[in-house]
């Protein structure tokens, strides 16, 4: 599965850089409709989750209002999951239909292997200063545990969401306390999912000082020619042996479409931020 | 007068007799007073010696109940002019023995503090209870009430509260002041008027053991049901822990069950006594939707155990019965079976013998979220600081390249 959930870099200001493509239109737009709907289904879940708090009122009114609120939370969760159905048909379609190579293992995968774990160990012991940064490849060992968070929590939350919703057909398969066990699953893990994105994907993907303050590739599709190599020297340096890099070369971003993706960009960085310390206060009050 | 009679005697005689005669038996029966002391006490600028108002309007007075009376009926000892320096005070009692000795024992007891006229107003303008003027009209009781026990009133001195303005924003003081329904609660239908006892006395109205009776009193089906209930139950055994009507509408601010206000404050209410099924309820959806303010459609304690009627869940005649729990769902939930029924609203996550599978659930996703959000913090941690040394690193390296 290839399916990118994020990528590192930083947007060089060189002018007669090279660039070359890591996303497709249709994997920035993925990105675009789940972060939109993420922070939708957080602003209209954590006041449901956090009611007893003294902002889950006033969130409530400022993100719909009280009779809006579920319907909200409930159109944006619809919505997410038109789009996994067809992230699913799509990884399907390339890999079992198309029978596309590399989709499901090896170094363009989203599927883990050893060297994911040889990469965590490694980049631990550097984190440490004891031993060298590790080489990474298209998808580093943490960009992988993200996709597969985000799949894993969209399958559970949206299992658990539907179990609610639909509770009394839902009834016929599952036993009497897994209706109630639906709710501590969907709050827990979708908690989990919220300071998750909100604090470790926003750090390690966007604020840490390497990309700080936001990494656009994810918005432009586009990467330097520098980046590509520090980033992500395995890859960059097979592209070279098989001679396909310039396969790979696109067009530098137009400016107007960068400066909408930082404004987008940081939009949501600051809903999530916001949606982080509301959602800190309430747990630990 | 007689002198006067005299003269017309010794001037006319025959059929003129007759006619005197007639004057004289109806000078002698005009009522003593009314017209001679209103020859003064009409006066509005009339004082006495404090500067008290001696004015009398005798129009008003005649149209009042005591209109026939004669003044000094009230003001004993005053025979003529000029009146005695010491004057008996006037004495309600005298013709309204009962109304006194009710009062005698009540909380108005003191006389002085609480003359009648307190209540019922000017003494010279006293109307019948069914006279919209009178100052004991059910429309205007809790006016005059009000005067004592409203903002900043008399009854405050005595640790009293406000309850005026509560009564008012009430569903009986709105029916009483806004639609003028004569059969709405206003204060007396629930005190009493003259035998008014602290509700602490166990022979009063408002006494808690007392008060399902007293609002059993217009709402008699619902003081039946209560009746019936646990509640009731437990009230008529004597036991004051249980709840009455007033625990959980309220004395005065009594507000439309259906409305969402009270369908907010109400919930906490069960749980001041039903602790730990308040504490479980809080973690279920019912209850994280219902706090949030304006879904009030979700379920509070009666919408599944009956507001007056309720009873323990053994009784067969308990809507939380197992054999009526799919018909109490699916009031709410369409399509309620009786797999869906098993759902625990009372469920504690925390309880393994009792909800051993959510015990468990609950556990996984907790370590789950704990490891997680540990092992990554720890590692972005020491990654955002490393990266930041090894930038310093690369600046300082180039910055020494540049010298």
């Amino acid at each position: 599965m290839t399916e990118p959930v994020r990528a590192e870099a930083t947007t060089n200001p060189g002018g007669e850089e090279k660039y070359y493509l890591r996303f497709t239109r249709e994997q920035r737009l993925m990105h675009a409709v789940l972060f939109t709907t993420f922070l939708g289904l957080a602003a209209t879940g954590l006041p449901i989750r956090f009611s007893q708090s003294f902002w889950a009122r006033k969130l409530a009114a400022a993100v719909g209002g009280f009779g809006a609120i579920l319907f909200l939370h409930k159109l944006c969760a619809v919505v997410l999951t038109i789009a996994f159905l067809l992230h699913v048909k799509e990884v399907m379609r390339r890999g079992l239909i198309h029978r596309e190579k590399g989709v499901f293992w090896g170094p363009n995968s989203m599927v883990a292997n050893w060297k994911d774990a040889k990469d965590l160990g490694g980049h631990m012991r550097w984190f440490v200063g004891l031993g060298p940064r590790p080489k990474f490849d298209r998808y580093a060992y943490w960009e992988k545990f993200d996709y597969w968070a985000v799949f894993w929590g969209m399958v559970v939350i949206g299992f658990s969401g539907y179990a609610m919703w639909f509770a009394p057909f839902f009834a016929h398969f599952l036993p009497g306390w897994a209706l109630n066990a639906v709710l501590v699953i969907h709050s827990d893990e979708a908690l989990l999912a919220v300071l998750f994105i909100f604090s470790i994907h926003f750090v390690n993907t966007h604020l840490r000082p390497d990309s700080f303050p936001m990494d656009m590739v994810i918005f432009t599709g586009v990467e330097s020619e520098e980046e590509f190599k520090q980033k992500r020297p395995l890859e960059y340096e097979r592209e070279i042996g098989k001679g396909t890099l310039e396969k790979k070369r696109a067009e530098a971003p137009p400016l107007w479409f960068v400066t909408f993706a930082r404004i987008v960009g940081f939009t949501a960085i600051f809903i999530g931020l916001t949606l982080l310390v509301l959602t800190l206060t309430a747990y630990f009050s | 007068m007689n002198r006067a009679a005299r003269r017309v005697v010794s001037l006319t005689v025959g059929r003129w007799t007759f006619a005197i005669g007639l004057l004289l038996v109806l000078l002698a029966a005009w009522p003593l007073g009314a017209q001679e002391c209103l020859a003064c006490h009409s006066d509005a600028t009339m004082t006495d010696a404090n500067g008290h108002s001696l004015f009398v309007d005798g129009q008003k007075f005649g149209s009042s109940i005591h209109g026939g009376l004669k003044c000094n009926d009230c003001h004993a000892g005053i025979k003529g002019y000029p009146h005695p320096d010491k004057m008996a005070p006037v004495a309600c009692k005298n013709c309204h023995a009962d109304e006194a000795e009710a009062l005698k024992t009540s909380v108005h007891a003191d006389g002085r503090e609480h003359p009648c006229t307190s209540c019922h107003g000017d003494a010279h303008a006293i109307y019948p209870k069914t006279d919209p003027r009178s100052a004991v009209y059910p429309l205007n009781v809790p006016k005059t009430c009000g005067q004592c026990h409203g903002v900043n009133g008399m009854a405050g001195k005595h640790g009293l509260p406000s309850v005026y303005p509560n009564y008012m924003d009430s569903i009986h003081g709105f029916a009483l002041s806004q639609e003028g329904l004569l059969v709405a609660a206003n204060c007396q239908s629930c005190h009493g008027s003259h035998h008014i006892l602290s509700h602490n006395d166990p022979q009063s109205s408002t006494y808690k053991m007392n008060v399902p009776a007293t609002c059993g009193a217009c709402h008699a089906k619902i003081e039946t049901d209560f009746e019936a209930g646990a509640h009731g139950h437990a009230i008529a055994k004597g036991n004051g822990k249980a709840p009455v009507c007033t625990d959980c509408h309220t004395a005065h601010t009594i507000v439309q069950p259906t409305e969402s206000k009270f369908r907010m404050q109400s919930t906490p209410i069960c749980g001041n006594c039903h602790k730990d099924k308040f504490s479980t309820y809080r973690d279920t959806f019912h209850s994280q939707l219902g706090f949030l303010g304006g879904y009030v459609e979700t379920a509070r304690c009666w919408d599944c155990h009956r507001a007056h009627d309720v009873r323990p869940t053994s009784d067969p005649d308990s809507p939380v019965n197992p054999a009526h729990l799919i018909a109490t769902c699916g009031q709410c939930h369409a399509g309620a079976n009786a797999s869906f029924v098993k759902y625990d609203p009372h469920a504690n996550a925390h309880d393994r013998k009792r909800n051993p599978g959510l015990y468990y659930v609950r556990l996984f996703m907790n370590l789950l979220l704990v490891s997680v959000l540990t092992f990554f913090l720890l590692h972005t941690i020491l990654w955002i600081i490393r990266s930041r040394l090894r930038q310093l690193k690369n600046r300082a390296a180039k910055g020494e390249n540049h010298d």
